[in-house]
């Protein structure tokens, strides 16, 4: 993809991207559908559905109704008989109303009936945060789907990367969760014309370093590259993995970066406990022990949930500069303040850009 | 009087098609009665055989019910679809499943139709287009609709008929999807059959005086019809009228058919001396077998015979007979396909 993206240096946000995916998507295969709560509103969801009911019509770009179990249901049993829908929740936290199809029906129907049948279904979530979300619209759900066999669950963090995901996750035989994080929509990036795939199960190294690894994925990884970019200014080379997909999860690609640098660090968007970082914490000790100078080290959410108010919500999330300070940390050095990383900034805790004005 | 049956036909044994559509009406109720006779045979069997411990999963047995699934799939065409729960053995026969692939799936064979993965409560026949079965209770309804959905989508002439219980009318998820197959008018037939309890639990400790899912139906705007589940030539007739509106275009209709679980919820065995309801009850119906019932009226007109029905149970035994041997004797999957079979396209 390198060679793509060299080849065509214009610049999408992650929304357009993951708009130009879906056009795409619906332009070359006519089982291709899209459903969920609001897609034909004037906002698009968040800009990712604007103008596609407009060309391939209501019965292709769809709305739905307040029923998230059973359209969940509707799009196992439409995958069954040959469609390819691509449904779309505008939280992570509404589609919790469907476990019952994504876990006992979707991700299990492959497996229950000898793998005669499979379910090619993609389910777009999304990850608040910011502006007073609180603790029912900012939920970050990665470790309850992976934990789930039959599910594959992808985070991209770039453009790129969000347009090649949906692409391969659309033509995917599996049910593939795709959690997008609302902070990434305005994040722009160069994103490659025309179709191509970015392969599902894929680590990518984000930033190549040799003194420690931190693994990220999601905004987290925005955030771990700030990190590993004014740690650079303090003479620290870090490498920087973007997991990409969380479940299947490239174990080699992890290993093989822990083997270089001897040391963990792992930041995750998710609660602390029995997260994706305890995850890679074990698959780190499991197979690089020898390699490792000193303990893995998770940075997640602590465990509880988003609170509303910006003076607690300012304190919950894993910062640039509590990213750098734990890696320094790791490797026996003194922590810095955010001036002398230059990340101090004055935007508002609660806001991805200062052009931001809510109210969601 | 002798079975009109080619005996080839029966020696292959492994699927039957009611054919029934555009028979005469003694061609088609020698077929009906047939039919529910073979699911009886089957389920009995089950049952006198589950003490063997070599049908190691949960059953449950359709026996007493047989008039719902046969009248139903009597009225579908071969490329319809079919969904089901828990309780799908009649309605997995009845829709062409093949008895052979059936029975190694409750034995835990590789041949098994689900290779040994579900079980009696995961069932599936693709050829026939019975595309699944799961015990979740209104579980499997969504995707039914679904399943019309993409149909519909598709441009085809298809119509989906999702059987469930009447408890499965008590989850949102029924009420949900019958809000959508009627937004979206789907060619899509509910088919509950009430018999009236939930494991030991009765209609009146699950659901309020007066209510009635047929209404629930009702309210999202299409049809509602009650029948009595034991007739299976009512069933048929109603489920045909249904069927043809679905396929016209019309959407989806409810149909709730009013039968009886004879033997225990899960289990070969009776189980009325528990209490959880009453002897007498459960005699009362069984007077209404449905079996006995069109057995009874066939032979008042002189449709069938005791030569018929000696020459139906023989050639049936064997049937079955052959298929418990297949299932018996056939292998299990091995150690190596444990980890197998958790995605479609595996990656890396």
């Amino acid at each position: 993809m390198t060679a793509l993206l060299e080849a065509a240096p214009r610049s999408l946000t992650y929304a357009e991207a993951l708009l130009e995916a879906l056009d795409h998507a619906l332009a070359t295969d006519r089982r291709v559908y899209l459903m969920g709560m609001g897609v034909p509103d004037p906002k698009g969801i968040f800009g990712t559905t604007l103008g596609l009911q407009e060309k391939y019509g209501p019965q292709r770009v769809r709305d739905m109704p307040a029923s998230e179990n059973a359209l969940t249901g509707v799009a196992v049993g439409s995958a069954l008989v040959g469609m390819r829908p691509v449904m779309i929740h505008q939280r992570v936290d509404f589609a919790l109303l469907s476990l019952d199809q994504i876990i006992n029906t979707a991700a299990k129907w492959h497996f229950m009936f000898g793998g005669k049948q499979s379910i090619p279904i993609v389910i777009r979530m999304i990850v608040g945060r910011g502006w007073g979300q609180g603790p029912q619209h900012s939920q970050s759900l990665q470790a309850l789907f992976a934990h789930i066999p039959g599910l594959k669950v992808v985070m991209p963090s770039t453009a790129a990367d969000a347009k090649g995901m949906m692409l391969a996750a659309i033509a995917d035989d599996d049910p593939v969760i795709f959690l997008e994080h609302r902070w990434l929509h305005p994040t722009f990036g160069p994103v490659p014309e025309g179709a191509y795939h970015v392969p599902l199960g894929k680590a990518a190294i984000a930033a190549e370093g040799s003194d420690l690894s931190i693994i990220a994925s999601s905004f987290a990884l925005i955030e771990s590259l700030r990190a590993a970019e004014a740690l650079r200014e303090t003479g620290l080379a870090v490498e920087v993995i973007d997991l990409r997909t969380i479940r299947p999860l490239d174990r080699a690609a992890i290993l093989q970066s822990v083997r270089k640098t001897g040391r963990a660090l792992i930041v995750d968007g998710g609660w602390r406990s029995f997260g994706v970082a305890a995850e890679l914490v074990a698959t780190i000790t499991e197979g690089a022990f020898e390699s490792l100078r000193c303990p893995p080290r998770r940075l997640t959410l602590p465990d509880t949930y988003t609170p509303t108010t910006a003076a607690l919500a300012k304190h919950y999330y894993p910062t640039p500069t509590q990213i750098a300070n734990a890696a320094r940390e790791m490797l026996g050095l003194e922590p810095l303040s955010e001036t002398r990383y230059g990340l101090q900034t004055d935007l508002p805790c609660d806001v991805p850009d200062p052009t931001f004005r809510g109210p969601f | 009087m002798h079975l009109a049956q080619d005996q080839t036909d029966l020696a292959a044994g492994r699927r039957r098609h009611l054919e029934v559509a555009h028979a005469d009406p003694v061609t088609r109720r020698r077929a009906l009665l047939s039919e529910m006779i073979r699911i009886r045979r089957v389920e009995e069997t089950i049952a006198d055989r589950y003490a063997e411990q070599e049908m190691r999963c949960p059953v449950h047995l359709s026996i007493g019910q047989e008039a719902v699934a046969v009248g139903v799939c009597a009225a579908l065409e071969r490329h319809d679809y079919a969904f089901s729960t828990h309780r799908a053995h009649a309605h997995y026969l009845a829709k062409g499943g093949d008895l052979y692939a059936f029975l190694a799936e409750l034995y835990g064979k590789d041949a098994g139709c689900s290779a040994g993965r579900g079980g009696s409560m995961h069932i599936v026949d693709l050829e026939a287009n019975f595309l699944g079965a799961t015990p979740i209770l209104g579980s499997s309804i969504p995707v039914g609709v679904g399943a019309a959905f993409g149909s519909f989508l598709r441009g085809e002439s298809r119509v989906t008929v999702i059987f469930f219980g009447d408890a499965a009318t008590e989850e949102g998820v029924f009420a949900e999807s019958l809000n959508y197959a009627a937004l979206e008018k789907l060619p899509v037939v509910f088919v509950c059959e009430n018999n009236m309890y939930s494991v030991y639990s009765s209609l009146g400790v699950r659901q309020p005086m007066g209510r009635d899912a047929a209404n629930i139906a009702a309210a999202h705007g299409m049809p509602a019809l009650r029948g009595d589940g034991n007739d299976v030539e009512s069933v048929r007739s109603t489920s045909a009228a249904a069927i043809s509106r679905a396929r016209a275009g019309q959407g989806p209709t409810y149909l709730e058919f009013a039968t009886y679980r004879w033997r225990e919820h899960c289990g070969p065995n009776w189980d009325n001396h528990l209490g959880y309801r009453t002897q007498a009850e459960f005699e009362s119906w069984q007077k209404r077998d449905p079996i006995l019932s069109l057995e009874r009226r066939m032979r008042d007109a002189g449709e069938i015979d005791d030569d018929f029905l000696a020459e139906l149970e023989s050639s049936v035994r064997k049937e079955i007979d052959a298929a418990f041997d297949f299932a018996k004797t056939a292998p299990f999957p091995s150690a190596e396909d444990l980890l197998t079979g958790e995605y479609a396209e595996p990656l890396g």
